[in-house]
């Protein structure tokens, strides 16, 4: 039985079948009787603030409930939205945390900030009153630029130069003596590209206020309602924790924009306790754009420095990260904690010393996408690593190879604060080589020429630190919370099991993976498993699904659970069975006592658990449930080489890949199908980046200009191929299932390998993330022109 | 609201009317107002929920349903516009247990993680599949026609996959 | 989407005489751009006219060197259309290079050609194979349809009922398609006709427009190599995020090249 279904096996996925059936159930899908729809009030301005705002035209409209700003959700006491993860600056002072509103309060930094919401019976009605409020708005200086923003005007009171915090890591003395002491010495600036997440289902949220109990249920779009109730209860002051259920049902999709608590949930939930009605909010694609959390948004200069046999000595980082106007949940973690420490990638750099500026300017807030600093960690590395190798005359891939960490060296400590507990960088380079037949290239090439075409071809070395956080050392690095992850195993009397985990998710398929674990350790089947999740009524804790984390620390927390429920089973068959746990076996979902044919099966035991009639209450108390909280004690190293070879027109700019090429090593796999479509959809978002999606925002008046799916390119099918995977597996050595985590490996490795293939193909040093035809076209013109003018 | 002449039918600002529409087969009702989009209609007046909205400017696909046998967007469609027409969602191609085979297809080749663009995808590949009925369908020409369904999760590549294997089972 | 007032028209007559007597009302047709546009609340019709059930509006014929298709007729009939495909593949491939194949499912030739979108397929064709637009009152020539961006020739109240394609010696489309709305950065309509060739580029400029130099270039020698010479003036040209005006112009040279040697 679990040889087909247990840990390993290409489980078919059991939520399929409601999802393709059209029977999933997502937010927008759940309406409730007297259900009341809110309209948000959105700035029109990038910067402005509010000299008047008059409601009563709104209030008096025929289906207006009502209409609330800031001032009704500070007169309430809704606090700011806070930012759960404290940076320091290199001075030591904290981070400048500016006040986040769920609505703005006087001021309005951004385009599509909201600043009321009005409440109406119908959502046409609500979006009536909202076209009535004309607020006296005072237009102030706006600034969106990431370089220049802290030479602009302030955008907070009392934050000067726009500067959050200034923040180093490693060591600057050392590495500027290895840049100083060189034979060689590349110098790359590097811009890592604005994205818009565009989960295909957009953000929701419905709060349902009962008065007779005064409970609040919210039902949102969340990759972690624990999470968002913990953050709403404590720290917004929406609810008492106890009297406030997160409902997170199915979620289409996140890739990070799910994870943070927004104004609209908050608003959503706090108008449904003043009006004691169900308020109901449906993102349309357009406040997807202005409202979802970007990602991305750095402006990087880094020097390599290397010495004549091409061995990394040294490598100095300075990045200016784009905020945004107001701090997000997880904002500061991001382009500190997430980036730099990432910056050895598979080498033994000895020395590495970063500095990033995170600033204000007046966009839509910018937290965690897929990746979530570790892209712009590999984006860097891997560009700067290929232009070094082209600099010096040598084979990109043998550049890398003298260069990895060797196997041998595990764990190894890099001199930016993390410890690699294992991996083999060589042999996913080898592999991904041949698979992609790195060494045909060169007459692939020659062949493309010949049709008047230019091939390139590129590398990327990657490796991400996932399965967030070893709790200790995220407190030492300034997180809020531990990162705990929890995980219940509830076997009911009949013997089948209900699963209660803390994570959620968003496409990932635990409901197949993680039942797949449990059956592998209770040995039943997997239809005797039901893994429920996103309901804090249900589960009792967890931090959600981010980081690649879930199966790495919330499946780790399922074995423990998983062992304490044998441990109590041995008890209760030895009772049973007149033996002593010690001396009972436990294999294939049979408890027998060693060396005899006395057994129970795991349903005895379950039924023996709950309605025994003889029960030695004193040593053993009836039930049969565990619950388990894992904190790792490192972060997993997910690592891989992947392969990106492409086929330009010089004619026209049109780029196509022609192959691509994942070697990956995420330890153990539980379900290798999962797995590759993970690796599948990583790849093709950040083939996406690398190629077609550029957030742009108007310099002078700081509106989107790239605010909907007109004008906001992301891949189709078309624009993408089928991709040759494999996988090394070396097993992580510090959690019970030795996985690592694979959701976000394909966004982190592919988007240098993209990029240096077009460079490669097309002969020029640097080109900037999305490589549009313009933008390739418009390099080989300057090449072109360049080259006539020589 | 069929009517005789030159005049099929007129239907005021504000003012709820009737739809009558045949859905996955069955003669269906509504009251609706003119500027009620048929996937409001599916959605809000039928609870058929497995049709979703992904986007306002017709781009993604979420909404596809089959429109008199052929794939459409329905957001870019009004509910009155669907008097008299047949329409078929996703609730009405197969059930748990009885499963269309471009859906077995989809759950087969491991077509979907999230969940929420599937049934257009399952939609449009039927469409895909029913318009190259007889000839060999290639990766390149199901690509080709997914151009009106975005999918943020897959990568395609297991889409590709599904509705090649789903339309040979067809 | 504001509302509005429907009603369904069962005949061109009817659908005229409602909109002679309404003050801002739209036709309906594919509803493609429209019904889009009034979701974002760029337009606000107080009334829609809809005309897709007039049947005698849908519709292919082919005859005497003239490929007829009735204004209500979908792009995917276009497409996928035999008659279409033997007499003018071209037109055919142009119309299967619209939107995508949901929105061909909808969107209409007459619904198309009667927005002018600059960057919309359809007008490429209607100018760059010569064709004349026939109207619920008279007939107005190709090239004297498309008088500026989302301008036509149409008068209040006139309503497209059919295009007529003359059959062309041979003719190709190339497109480069917006990566996001699919809608055409460039698309250049190129025919050898027995009145001469004609180059017709939309997406480029604020509303197609026929390459005139390329044509001379093309009549005296119908290869790919006669353009060789030939730029387009970027002066005027669309600019935006995926374009610039010089790649726009350059690209309106390499997509007529590349539909020559399609046919040469």
């Amino acid at each position: 039985m679990t040889a087909e279904t247990g840990i390993g096996a290409r489980v078919r996925r059991k939520e399929d079948v409601r999802f393709i059936t059209g029977r999933g159930r997502y937010t927008d899908d759940i309406n409730r009787p007297g259900q009341l729809h809110a309209v948000f009030a959105r700035s029109p301005y990038a910067h402005a603030r509010i000299g008047s705002l008059d409601i009563s035209g709104a209030e008096a409209l025929p289906g207006v409930v009502a209409v609330l700003t800031g001032a009704d959700l500070a007169a309430d006491g809704i606090g700011p939205l806070p930012c759960g993860w404290m940076i320091h600056s290199r001075d030591g002072s904290p981070m400048k945390q500016p006040p986040h509103p769920a609505l703005s309060q006087g001021t309005v930094r951004y385009v599509g900030e909201p600043y009321a919401v009005v409440i109406g019976e119908t959502r046409e009605a609500a979006q009536a009153g909202a076209d009535l409020l004309d607020p006296d708005f005072q237009e102030l200086p706006a600034n969106v630029d990431t370089a220049s923003a802290q030479s602009t005007a302030p955008i907070h009171d009392g934050i000067a130069n726009n500067l959050c915090y200034d923040w180093t890591l490693g060591d600057e003395a050392a590495t500027d003596a290895a840049l100083a002491s060189a034979a060689h010495v590349v110098e790359l600036d590097i811009i890592n590209n604005r994205l818009i997440p565009n989960a295909i289902e957009p953000r929701a949220a419905l709060g349902d206020y009962d008065a007779g109990t005064d409970m609040l249920t919210l039902y949102t779009t969340s990759q972690n309602p624990h999470l968002a109730r913990l953050v709403l209860s404590a720290f917004v002051g929406l609810a008492p924790e106890h009297k406030l259920r997160v409902v997170s049902p199915d979620v289409g999709g996140g890739f990070g924009s799910k994870i943070f608590i927004y104004s609209e949930e908050t608003v959503c939930g706090w108008a449904s306790k003043r009006l004691r009605r169900p308020v109901k909010w449906t993102a349309d694609r357009s406040e997807a754009f202005l409202n979802d959390a970007h990602g991305r948004d750095h402006v990087t200069k880094a020097r390599l420095a290397l010495d004549a046999q091409g061995r990394f000595l040294g490598l100095k980082v300075s990045t200016i990260a784009n905020l945004g106007a107001y701090m997000s949940t997880f904002s500061s973690s991001i382009p500190t904690y997430l980036y730099g420490t990432l910056l050895a990638g598979q080498y033994t750099t000895p020395a590495i010393f970063v500095e990033v500026r995170s600033v204000f300017t007046n966009t839509t807030p910018v937290d965690a996408y897929r990746g979530a600093g570790r892209p712009e960690a590999t984006f860097l590395l891997e560009r700067i690593v290929e232009t070094a190798a082209r600099e010096l005359g040598m084979d990109p891939a043998e550049l890398r190879r003298r260069n990895l960490i060797p196997k041998d060296a595990f764990p190894y400590a890099t001199p930016v604060a993390l410890v690699y507990d294992t991996g083999d960088y060589q042999a996913c380079l080898d592999k991904a080589l041949a698979l992609s037949d790195y060494a045909g290239f060169p007459a692939r090439k020659a062949a493309a020429k010949a049709r008047g075409k230019l091939r390139g071809i590129g590398l990327s070395c990657y490796i991400e630190a996932c399965g967030l956080a070893p709790s200790r050392l995220a407190g030492q690095l300034g997180a809020g919370v531990g990162l705990y992850e929890s995980a219940e195993i509830r076997v009911n009397p009949t013997g089948n099991v209900t699963v209660f985990t803390g994570t959620h998710s968003h496409g990932q398929g635990h409901e197949t993976t993680f039942a797949q674990v449990v059956s592998s350790r209770l040995g039943i089947g997997l239809d005797q498993i039901e893994v429920v999740h996103g309901d804090t009524s249900q589960g009792q804790f967890g931090l959600g699904t981010y980081g690649s984390r879930s199966l790495a620390v919330g499946g780790s927390a399922l074995m423990k659970a998983s062992d304490k429920i044998v441990t109590k089973c041995r008890k209760i068959a030895a009772y049973l069975l007149e033996s002593k746990p010690e001396d009972i076996d436990f294999e294939d979902g049979v408890f027998r006592v060693r060396g005899t044919n006395k057994a129970k099966t795991f349903g005895e035991i379950a039924f023996a658990a709950y309605v025994p009639h003889h029960y030695p209450l004193e040593e053993l108390e009836p039930g049969l449930q565990e619950t388990a909280f894992y904190d790792p004690q490192n972060f997993t190293y997910p690592a891989g080489a992947y392969v990106c070879e492409v086929e330009v027109d010089p004619d026209t700019g049109i780029t196509r890949i022609v192959k691509f090429t994942a070697v990956d090593d995420f330890g153990q796999v539980i379900n290798p199908m999962i797995v590759e479509g993970q690796v599948h959809g990583g790849i093709a978002q950040g083939i996406g980046q690398a190629m077609l999606e550029a957030c742009r925002y108007d310099r002078e008046t700081g509106q989107l200009l790239t605010g909907s799916m007109m004008d906001y390119a992301m891949p189709r099918a078309d624009d993408l191929v089928n991709f040759d995977l494999d996988v090394v597996r070396t097993d992580c050595t510090h959690n019970p299932l030795g996985v690592k985590g694979c959701g976000e490996a394909g966004a982190i490795g592919s988007p240098p390998a993209v990029i240096n293939a077009i460079t490669d193909a097309i002969g020029v040093r640097t080109l900037d993330m999305p490589a549009t035809p313009l933008k390739v076209w418009t390099a080989l013109q300057a090449g072109s022109a360049a080259a006539k003018g020589s | 609201m069929t009517g005789f002449g030159d005049f099929l039918g007129e239907f005021g600002d504000n003012m709820t009317v009737r739809v009558t529409t045949t859905v996955n087969g069955k003669l269906v009702s509504g009251d609706v107002e003119p500027n009620t989009l048929l996937v409001e209609f599916v959605r809000e007046n039928l609870g058929l929920t497995g049709t979703h909205v992904g986007c306002d400017t017709s781009q993604c696909g979420a909404c596809t349903v089959h429109f008199d046998g052929k794939p459409v967007k329905a957001c870019t469609i009004l509910a009155l516009q669907a008097e008299g027409h047949q329409v078929l969602t996703i609730e009405g191609i197969g059930q748990p247990g009885n499963l269309h085979p471009m859906q077995a297809a989809f759950q087969e080749n491991h077509g979907l993680q999230c969940g929420f663009c599937t049934p257009g995808m399952i939609m449009a590949g039927i469409g895909i599949a029913e318009r190259n009925k007889g000839a060999s369908l290639s990766e390149e020409t199901i690509r080709a026609e997914l151009e009106g369904n975005i999918c943020r999760c897959t990568g395609y590549h297991n889409i590709v996959k599904s509705i090649a294997a789903g339309a040979r089972d067809m | 989407m504001y509302n509005f007032t429907y009603h369904r028209a069962g005949s061109v007559d009817a659908a005229a005489s409602r909109l002679a007597e309404s003050g801002d009302a739209k036709l309906l047709a594919g509803g493609m751009t429209l019904l889009p546009t009034m979701k974002q609340r760029l337009a606000q019709p107080s009334e829609l006219i809809d005309l897709n059930e007039i049947d005698g509006l849908k519709g292919i014929t082919v005859s005497g060197g003239t490929v007829t298709i009735g204004a209500m007729t979908r792009h995917a009939d276009v497409a996928a259309s035999a008659e279409v495909k033997q007499a003018i593949p071209a037109l055919a491939r142009l119309a299967g290079l619209i939107g995508d194949p949901a929105v061909r499912n909808r969107g209409t030739i007459g619904g198309s050609i009667a927005n002018n979108d600059p960057s919309a397929d359809y007008p490429a064709a209607v100018v760059g194979l010569g064709a004349t637009v026939v109207t619920n009152k008279r007939e107005i020539a190709g090239d004297d349809f498309f008088t500026g961006m989302f301008e036509t020739a149409l008068d209040e109240g006139e309503i497209v009922t059919a295009v007529r394609f003359p059959v062309p010696q041979k003719a190709a489309y190339f497109k480069f398609p917006n990566p996001a709305s699919r809608y055409a950065v460039v698309g250049v309509m190129v025919a050898k006709t027995a009145s001469g060739v004609r180059v017709a580029v939309t997406g480029a400029g604020p509303c197609v427009f026929r390459q005139s130099d390329m044509e001379s270039a093309l009549s005296g020698n119908f290869s790919a190599d006669a353009l060789s010479g030939i730029s387009q003036d970027a002066d005027g040209l669309n600019e935006d995020i995926h374009a610039s005006a010089e790649y726009r112009a350059s690209l309106v040279v390499v997509g007529a090249k590349r539909a020559v040697a399609e046919i040469a």
